[in-house]
């Protein structure tokens, strides 16, 4: 978490009354959503929530809908939190964290289950590890608790979006690659194949996700070399 | 006892946390610059995972599993309370590393001293919950058996994270391309060592 971006200031305790005047999509908050597209990337340059980043992009469909659950929960609790940045007591705000995020979850996970049952069995234990994603909690920590309801609304659709933007590449790549498809439909046609192409069964391996998203910030950090690291 | 080994062996490598699932991730990232705290970091993991999957193993055998109020009377059997298990379970982790913590910090000093920073990172270490959700799906028959897999993982996980660290330690001196060097190296090594490790899926025991 080595570039987690310590945006928040506590405010002062008078809560809505001299943000009012901001427009709802002044350039700050704009900047808000755009910023983790690819500068302040979740994955690529704050390093958090690989965990569950790599495991279910075999294919774009899990890939798509485990970024928009992400993407529901951080938005939810978000909100919640920045509600209640100013009622939870300090040392326990972990505990307090983790019910939120897990309440969300569950609702995530139960609605789900209703409407899309094949991707949920798909995607079996990652939608519950979206609890432990570092993600959720991160932006909690660095942002939520010490800005505004809107705002904070904002934070975490644009670091979800982020996060969903590397899944979604990563997902395209090997299923592309591995499989010859793309949402489950045949892209590369018959012909190709007859003239010898094959499909490169090593892209739906595990191990390929990590070497894509090595190569995916390797392009990102020559082009913007404001990130590389020191050593 | 050969079902044990079998599952130990199996826990540890073929299906090991980080390199076939990719579970905690984030802090095999952030802690893995020095041997000495990877290795700190990789005990306070085993020590939770092994605590841990067996006492969710118990609560969703007697309280969460569809079924699993039975011993309640009869009425009860119909009951399905598996939806609260992430609760239950995040709960359960939460706690029980604030207890460690606190057991550790009373009774064994030097041990705190070395693990202390790293405990509370734990509590959102998605290879325990991740050790716990997959305890669920794997149905095991008893305790013992949970336990067993609980400590593999972590010892799973514990090698990879040592693994990392010296080939990190090292890298330090290799000239590796400026826009690669830390996070994007590391990742491309990771996958390196996943299709290492990729060949003890033969195994059978």
């Amino acid at each position: 978490m080595a570039n987690t971006n310590k945006t928040s200031e506590k405010e002062p305790s008078v809560l809505f009354v001299a943000k009012e005047t901001e427009p709802l999509f002044s350039k700050k908050n704009r900047a808000l959503l755009t910023d983790p597209m690819d500068d302040n990337n979740p994955i690529t340059v704050q390093v958090l929530g690989i965990c569950s980043a790599l495991a279910i992009t075999v294919q774009l469909k899990p890939a798509l809908v485990m970024s928009i659950s992400v993407m529901a929960v951080m938005a939810a609790s978000n909100v919640i939190i920045s509600l209640l940045r100013n009622l939870i007591p300090n040392r326990i705000r972990i505990i307090v964290q983790l019910v939120v995020v897990a309440s969300m979850v569950i609702l995530v996970d139960q609605v789900l289950r209703a409407f899309a049952y094949d991707v949920s069995k798909e995607l079996s234990i990652f939608i519950g590890l979206i609890i432990t994603n570092c993600i959720v909690m991160g932006r909690l920590e660095a942002f939520a608790l010490g800005n505004g309801v809107w705002k904070s609304f904002l934070d975490g659709i644009g670091n979800a979006a982020g996060y969903g933007f590397i899944l979604i590449v990563v997902a395209f790549f090997r299923e592309l690659l591995g499989s010859g498809k793309l949402f489950g439909i045949q892209v590369i046609p018959d012909a190709v194949y007859e003239m010898g192409y094959v499909n490169n069964g090593l892209m739906l391996l595990s191990p390929m996700a990590l070497i894509t998203v090595g190569i995916f910030i390797w392009i990102q950090r020559s082009r913007n070399r404001d990130l590389i690291e020191k050593n | 006892m050969e079902a044990y080994l079998n599952l130990f062996v199996k826990s540890i490598f073929i299906e090991n946390m980080i390199f076939a699932y990719f579970l905690g991730m984030c802090s095999y990232l952030a802690v893995s610059k020095t041997v000495k705290t990877a290795v700190g970091l990789g005990f306070a993991v085993i020590f939770v995972l092994a605590i841990t999957v067996p006492i969710n193993f118990l609560l969703d055998t007697y309280l969460l599993r569809p079924g699993a109020l039975q011993w309640l009377g009869a009425e009860y059997a119909e009951i399905d309370l598996s939806f609260l298990s992430f609760i239950m379970f995040i709960a359960v982790i939460a706690s029980m590393v604030q207890l460690v913590e606190m057991i550790v910090e009373k009774f064994a000093p030097a041990l705190y001293g070395a693990l202390g920073i790293f405990l509370p990172l734990i509590a959102v270490n998605c290879a325990i919950l991740g050790g716990s959700l997959f305890m669920q799906q794997k149905d095991f028959s008893g305790v013992s058996e949970s336990a067993v897999y609980g400590l593999g993982s972590g010892i799973g996980w514990l090698l990879a994270i040592v693994a990392i660290a010296s080939i990190r330690e090292k890298i330090t001196y290799s000239n590796v391309p400026a826009p690669l060097r830390g996070l994007g190296i590391t990742f491309i090594i990771t996958g390196l060592m996943a299709l290492g490790f990729m060949s003890f899926m033969g195994i059978k025991l």
